[in-house]
């Protein structure tokens, strides 16, 4: 330990040092890249250091943000590092697209670089993309629309969020000091083992991922409290809005489907620092248990990614076409029986691993039976729009483009259910392609969509809409050319991760895919031009009263953005689509009497320093850095019996502010403008939405 | 019945408590779905076990390393504890001397203090016949499996020395009641995972050693 | 301040749960005691052995749920729920592990004897 205090952390760690040190063509160009790619992660460090201390906001940030238990802000922070990780994730993305167009007898990056990229690109859109998006939208739209003031246990939605946060800054990190696994978004040993994999990338994936999964599971478990406990009077379950719905079945898949993850991913751990045997070649390790163990997460993940999405497209194409939804009641048993079902077929994500026909025949089945409840959703949403008056506003245009591409990818999925067809095509580039187009049109498609809906709600002024078009235009094109050649390729039999290749007759294919990546790399550009924009002309586009789009659902009921304490009162419901039928009988925009006093929680620093304690331990147990796990440790053991000795957790929001603050609101409903549909995106829409006779049969 | 219907898993406090019994509802409950969580989990590493049965790869087996004496001893002292845990809960719930619950818990402490102990030592000699868990597949699974069993019950243990000091500092109140309501849940569903681990681990694995 | 009614019915439901613990304790013994004897003095064929060590654990998991953890069909449906949902998917994930771990073993040739 005193011999080398920073473990295995050595000069050669840094990403340049293999090409001064070999400097051939190319390891030189490699080194460009990654060097490139690490500056990118220290510079932007750096500048964001530099902002924040220029506009002296850290304590701002520290007593706003990072402390805060309230939901929305937990909610905001977790969208933030969803964006983030997304543009690192299809930078990714874009450089492999380029080495495999030009990957015909060579390409320009090392076998090792590129099976690096596509490591982090799986993983970090799987855990540090998708999972803090959704994680992000429930956050801040689920305890609004049952009417609560808050998750059950905010404090430990912070530490969720910390952590979360931890492992995403473990894969950054991984950038400049080391390599990531090669291993893929799976990490199948006996490759990840020590014997193959001796490096750091393994234990980088195998930590962030712990990390992250810790942190998944106190998610779902805080979200499944609050929907059980914490609903307003008369939000029976029946009555909840489908988002809801759908963020109760993630919730219970991640509560169930996590631990299978952390066993898999600690016996890999064991494995390779304690010369455990789970799943080594030798002495009686078993390397088909890990993959039965991970798709026992993994194939539950799914619809942890594709439920809330689910929900999204049901509140916003409910909403643009000013349309109850159909089949409520079917909608909710499809999604429940979607929850069951995914934990019965996982063994589809290995037919080919040997086990016998008759497995693979059930599992099959199983399989293909998903597709049932998947497919009375669509029935049920185009049900939703038929008669409807629909409003191409950016989130319908989303749920447009997911309802026709996902069908294709949903089809596709029923080819690979089954097993003879699987045993032609799997790990080829059709595997690739039906996963991208489930989880492009459907998880991505969806968070943007939610994005897009409630971001006035949360920031109190809409989305640039013409930006927004053009991004979803640009996302739906540069999808179906990216993805739709890897169809064909698949078939002619080109293999998944492949580096390079000597088959002419990929490249025109490639070539597409190739251009499809640049015009998805322009979506995301055209979504930051949006948000620029947005901001500047944010005082044009203010919406306080806080119904820019005649919602159905509780968030709508209040301002935007919403008070810390969400509703002066708390709201009582009589029925489902609980806004609108307030703002049919007249009871939206009441007088909330009497007001009371509210208690929140207190800020508390249980998040942030569990946060960067877990980011310490793993960094150490990465490097063998020893004293620094202890050190840290021994941190969160303190911390926590510490914050058990915590008492005065909690402070009052008076009844005079809350009266204040609502009275504050209600005169700027007074003072609003009623808007019909046709120019809620205009500037002329205050939130204020009018009423649907005079408004949308107009 | 007086106590009525209850509201979370464990012994309810009782309207009698007040808020206290009011605000244990939502924690007990998420507590309770934070269990079933970790019971998946140690699902898994059963399963693990279980798969591994026959990967000793010439290595010492069951027969060979397990022993039913201290087997039996161990499963008696985690039962105890389990008993006096609830007799702490019934001191707090009905209100009895404070010092009566601090000698409950404690009593319980040490029992937890000792089953750990007797663990300790059956690992040791495990060791001493080569029943090492880099020996093999198998032996990889059970130092994974019950040794996750015991570093719960340490969690426990540390987690009840805590909470003795928050007595010390502040009495009885509704952070530590709340406390030592979601220990116990802890404590006894450890018990329930020891039942599974004689009944799966040392029973069969001690059954060869005879047949 | 309970009247001396409230305290009489106090005192009745005190001794009820203690009660409780006891049968818990004096049941989970009855049921540790005996697989351990029958393992100890090998009272019956293997099979059947561990059939009945299954069966006595199953028993005694559900007295430990009963006595020590208060859960019974009073209880607030969803916590009943979640156990039963937690049971169901335990199980699918075990019984479908193990066959699969098992069909593997047998056709890749792990299994030994």
């Amino acid at each position: 330990m005193l011999a080398h205090p920073f473990g295995r952390l050595r000069l050669q760690a840094l990403p340049f040092w293999d090409m001064l040190q070999h400097p051939s063509k190319g390891v030189v160009i490699n080194g460009i890249i990654a060097t490139g790619a690490a500056l990118m992660v220290v510079l932007g460090g750096i500048v964001t250091v530099a902002l924040i201390s220029r506009y002296r906001l850290w304590r701002v940030l520290w007593s706003q943000w990072l402390t805060s238990p309230d939901h929305k802000k937990i909610g905001v922070m977790y969208v933030v590092l969803a964006f983030v990780m997304l543009i690192r994730a299809l930078l990714e993305a874009l450089l492999m697209r380029a080495q495999q167009a030009y990957g015909l007898g060579g390409g320009f990056l090392t076998p090792n670089h590129f099976a690096q990229l596509f490591s982090t690109h799986g993983t970090i859109m799987i855990f540090f993309m998708a999972m803090p998006f959704l994680t992000g939208i429930i956050n801040y739209v689920m305890p609004l629309q049952i009417g609560a003031r808050d998750v059950s246990f905010p404090v430990l939605n912070s530490i969720s969020l910390a952590l979360t946060a931890a492992g995403a800054a473990l894969v950054m990190i991984s950038l400049v000091l080391g390599t990531f696994s090669t291993g893929g978004w799976l990490g199948y040993p006996p490759y990840t083992e020590a014997s193959f994999s001796p490096g750091v990338g393994p234990d980088y994936w195998i930590w962030a991922l712990t990390l992250s999964s810790l942190g998944s599971t106190f998610t779902g478990i805080n979200f499944a409290v609050t929907i059980y406990k914490k609903r307003a009077p008369g939000m029976t379950l029946m009555r909840l809005p489908l988002f809801t719905w759908t963020a109760l079945c993630t919730s219970i898949l991640m509560i169930f489907a996590m631990p299978p993850l952390t066993v898999a991913t600690a016996q890999l751990a064991l494995d390779r620092y304690l010369g455990f045997h789970f799943f080594t070649n030798d002495l009686g390790g078993n390397m088909m248990h890990f993959a039965n163990m991970f798709w026992l997460f993994g194939h539950p993940e799914v619809y942890i990614l594709i439920l809330p999405a689910f929900g999204v497209y049901s509140e916003t194409i409910s909403t643009f076409s000013g349309k109850a939804l159909f089949g409520y009641r079917s909608l909710v048993v499809a999604t429940m029986a979607i929850g069951v079902l995914s934990f019965t077929v996982w063994l589809h994500h290995f037919f080919t691993m040997g086990q016998g026909a008759d497995l693979n025949a059930a599992f099959g089945v199983a399989t293909m039976l998903i597709g049932i409840p998947t497919g009375v959703k669509i029935y049920d949403w185009m049900w939703t729009m038929f008669r409807g008056r629909i409003r191409f506003s950016v989130p319908m245009i989303y749920a447009m483009g997911f309802m026709l591409l996902f069908v294709l990818g949903g089809l596709s999925g029923v080819l690979l259910a089954d097993p003879v067809i699987d045993y032609q095509v799997h790990n080829s580039v059709f595997l690739v392609a039906h996963f991208h187009n489930v989880a492009v049109p459907g998880l991505l498609f969806g968070m943007i969509a939610a994005y897009h809906f409630w971001f006035p709600k949360a920031f109190g002024f809409r989305l640039d809409e013409r930006g927004g078009k053009v991004s979803a235009v640009c996302w739906i094109l540069g999808f179906m050319l990216a993805f739709f050649p890897l169809y064909a390729l698949g078939l002619m039999g080109m293999p998944r991760r492949t580096v390079a290749y000597t088959e002419p007759a990929y490249v025109p294919l490639e070539t597409v895919a190739f251009f499809g990546a640049i015009l998805v790399v322009a979506a995301l550009c055209a979504l930051g031009v949006q948000l620029w924009v947005s901001i500047k002309h944010r005082h044009a586009n203010r919406v306080f009263v806080g119904d820019p789009w005649d919602g159905r659902s509780l968030e709508w009921s209040i301002s935007a953005p919403p008070p810390e304490y969400n509703f002066a009162a708390i709201p009582v419901v009589t029925d489902r689509d609980a806004f609108t039928v307030m703002k049919e009988s007249g009871a939206a925009y009441t007088a909330a009497v009497p007001f009371e006093d509210i208690e929140v929680p207190r800020n508390s620093a249980l998040g942030p320093v569990l946060g960067a304690a877990g980011f310490a331990i793993a960094f150490g147990l990465v490097w063998h850095i020893w004293w620094m796990v202890i050190i840290f440790g021994t941190i969160v053991i303190t911390a926590m019996i510490v914050r058990g000795f915590a008492r005065n957790t909690s402070r009052v929001v008076t009844a005079e502010e809350v009266r204040r603050q609502h009275q504050h609101w209600m005169d700027a409903v007074a003072r609003a403008e009623p808007i019909a549909r046709d120019k809620e995106t205009t500037s002329a829409n205050e939130g204020l939405a009018m009423p649907i006779d005079t408004g949308a049969e107009q | 019945m007086s106590d009525g219907i209850a509201k979370h898993p464990g012994l309810n406090l009782g309207p009698g408590h007040g808020k206290d019994d009011a605000a244990a509802e939502g924690l007990m409950f998420g507590f309770w779905v934070f269990m079933m969580s970790d019971a998946i989990l140690f699902g898994m590493v059963f399963a693990t076990y279980l798969t591994s049965l026959s990967a000793t790869a010439g290595g010492p087996g069951a027969s060979q390393l397990y022993d039913l004496t201290s087997t039996f001893v161990e499963t008696l002292l985690l039962l105890a504890s389990s008993f006096t845990f609830g007799m702490a809960s019934l001191a707090m719930k009905y209100r009895h001397s404070e010092r009566r619950l601090v000698a409950w818990l404690l009593v319980t402490l040490l029992l937890g203090l000792a089953f750990i102990g007797v663990e300790l030592h059956d690992f040791a000699s495990m060791a001493a016949k080569g029943g090492v868990p880099t020996r093999s597949g198998f032996l990889s699974a059970f130092f994974d499996l019950v040794p996750l069993h015991g570093l719960h019950v340490a969690a426990g243990c540390l987690w009840m020395i805590a909470l003795l000091g928050q007595l010390v500092r502040y009495g009885v109140d509704t952070k530590a009641k709340l406390g030592i309501m979601r220990l116990a849940l802890f404590w006894h569903f450890l018990d329930i995972i020891w039942i599974a681990i004689f009944s799966v681990v040392y029973l069969p694995g001690c059954m060869h050693a005879i047949g | 301040m309970p009247s001396g009614n409230e305290k009489a019915d106090l005192k009745a439901q005190e001794r009820r749960e203690f009660l409780s613990y006891v049968w818990g304790l004096g049941l989970a013994l009855a049921l540790t005691i005996v697989p351990f004897a029958m393992v100890k003095w090998g009272a019956m064929t293997p099979l059947a052995v561990l059939a009945v060590i299954g069966v006595l654990a199953l028993v005694q998991i559900v007295v430990h749920f009963r006595f020590f953890l208060h859960i019974s069909f009073r209880q607030k449906r969803e916590d009943l729920q979640l156990l039963i949902f937690s049971a169901l998917i335990l199980s699918i994930m075990l019984a479908g592990t193990l066959w699969i771990m098992a069909s593997l073993g047998l056709r890749m040739g792990m299994v030994q004897n």
